[in-house]
């Protein structure tokens, strides 16, 4: 399928979603679609680096948590709307990603996923002793109860931004899994020392994952002190982000994009009828016991599993991918090669 | 092996390739500048079937030798003839794990000639194979050579040392105990001593 195919088709989706959402003119449900679509983005972003290039990071929850701080930030320094809002999380957990790269991607393995971990208890000790975004007392932002598009309440609106952020996302993560990027950055996953030796540049590639991956987790951030109305560094730096973040391209499937979006409207949407019917006390026991099942009955989650039993449509895209003479399916960025041009990376 | 391939740094010495000096050079550059390497355990991309395999270098080695990216239909044509030359063209929409141990030698090999080298390091590619393997593949190398390839061969294997090389280094302990032509070289008192036995 070409990307534009998949551009319009996701962008169907999403009206249509938008549109059922205003005929219900349910709160809650608005409010808990919010928070299934906010996991869509944060599983994504985090599958770009743990799932495509194979290095996990237990940071997610410190990218998050800085997006949502810039909001907080410039809403009490320099007020904006909520879409240059995210541009600028987007810029500054980008950066962070890169500082992040620079520092541990020479690491491998745990020693990696350590020292993301590390990371986000270093932030999270600076936010707590910042003061100007309410330290460890926490801030409040009032959100307007309308939104700023006429017609649509805030929450409907914050809604449509978070939806329009999870379609992005799906959008980028596809485009990378089928262009030059997503080969390199399989390469990496599958053997770094061997796509070194074939002419993958590793490091800059990795580098490249980092700043996607967290810019894409502070953009799912940047709204959130809105939709929470109270935000103190306990919340933003939750374990529940760093969990989910991993568990649901777990438990979707790490090698494709349709993984992280599985898992989490899987497990998402899981844990907001727990949340209702027993307790939000329950929803991490859940992701955990799900994720045990997969580990033991689906390593390669339930993409892996869908892959198993149709291998065959596998193989034959396989077939159709190289064959200079074939019709192939392979999407117009899957040849960023395909344009003659100077190379890159 | 490893620091002519850029994996590791060398601490003393220096690396020329091409009256160049490699020194600061990661492996990928060093792969860029046409200094191709296989390893000798084999170490395929897993999630990637052989075809796929080959792309890889071609995508990020062979535009860069060449200035410009390849097209998508000379990569699929360049597959073709790579998997062809290694003799793995019925082989190509297989997965790894589906080869033999032979065919993942070739298809080490074929990764390594699909970044289109003018050196290639072939790390023990024999090892572990049969006689008629290890014909094969030294047929597959010899050709590789008269295509106007230098190889550099890390060969145990004294049959297909003899037949190949055309200079031979014998190294005993990382030291250089004899370097010429391989009849030479083979009735070097030290060599016999270290390789053949007295």
């Amino acid at each position: 399928m070409r990307n534009t195919v998949f551009i319009l088709i996701v962008s169907l989706v999403a009206a249509a979603l938008f549109g059922g959402a205003l005929l219900v003119r349910s709160d809650y449900l608005l409010f808990a679609g919010y928070t299934v679509l906010q996991f869509v983005v944060l599983a994504t972003a985090w599958n770009i680096l743990g799932g495509y290039t194979g290095y996990v990071n237990f940071g997610s929850a410190a990218f998050f948590a800085v997006g949502a701080y810039t909001s907080v930030f410039l809403h009490k320094a320099f007020p904006l709307p909520i879409p240059l809002l995210i541009a600028v999380a987007a810029v500054i957990c980008g950066l962070l990603g890169l500082a992040m790269g620079y520092l541990t991607l020479r690491l491998r393995g745990a020693f990696f996923s350590i020292a993301t971990l590390a990371l986000a208890v270093v932030l999270q000790t600076v936010v707590v002793n910042w003061h100007y975004v309410g330290g460890s007392r926490g801030a409040y932002i009032l959100r307007p109860t309308a939104g700023p598009i006429p017609g649509l309440s805030y929450i409907e609106y914050l809604f449509l931004v978070m939806l329009a952020l999870a379609a992005l996302a799906l959008i980028t993560a596809r485009a990378i899994e089928h262009s030059r990027l997503g080969i390199g950055f399989a390469a990496i996953r599958d053997d770094e020392l061997a796509a070194e030796a074939n002419g993958v540049p590793t490091l800059r590639l990795k580098l490249v994952a980092t700043v996607i991956s967290g810019a894409f987790m502070g953009m799912a951030g940047a709204p959130f002190p809105y939709y929470i109305g109270y935000m103190e560094p306990a919340s933003a730096f939750g374990l529940p982000y760093a969990v989910n973040a991993i568990a649901m391209p777990m438990i979707g499937g790490t090698t494709s994009w349709a993984g992280p979006l599985i898992g989490a409207v899987l497990l998402g949407s899981l844990q907001q009828i727990a949340t209702v019917t027993i307790s939000s006390a329950v929803n991490l026991l859940i992701v955990g016991l799900l994720l045990v099942g997969f580990v033991i009955v689906a390593p390669n989650g339930i993409v892996g599993l869908w892959q198993r039993f149709f291998g065959r449509n596998r193989k034959d895209r396989n077939k159709a991918s190289w064959r200079p003479s074939s019709t192939s399916t392979e999407s117009a960025s899957g040849s960023a090669a395909s344009s003659p041009s100077t190379p890159s990376a | 092996m490893n620091c002519l391939s850029g994996t590791l740094v060398n601490d003393t010495g220096t690396v020329r390739f091409e009256g160049r000096d490699l020194a600061g050079l990661t492996a990928h550059q060093r792969t860029r500048r046409g200094l191709a390497r296989s390893f000798q355990l084999p170490r395929p991309f897993a999630s990637m079937t052989v075809a796929e395999n080959v792309r890889v270098p071609l995508l990020y080695a062979a535009g860069s030798r060449r200035g410009r990216h390849l097209t998508r239909a000379e990569i699929g044509e360049r597959i073709a003839e790579v998997l062809g030359q290694m003799g793995l063209a019925d082989r190509a929409d297989q997965m790894p794990r589906d080869l033999t141990q032979v065919d993942m030698r070739k298809l080490e090999l074929a990764r390594a000639m699909a970044a289109e080298p003018s050196l290639l390091i072939a790390d023990e590619a024999m090892a572990g194979l049969s006689n008629s393997e290890v014909d094969d593949i030294v047929a597959l190398l010899i050709r590789l050579n008269q295509a106007g390839i230098t190889v550099i061969l890390i060969e145990h294997i004294m049959k297909a040392v003899m037949q190949f090389s055309q200079r031979l280094v014998v190294l005993v302990s990382g030291k250089k105990i004899a370097d010429g032509p391989p009849d030479e070289v083979m009735r070097h008192p030290e060599v016999e001593r270290a390789y053949l036995g007295q």
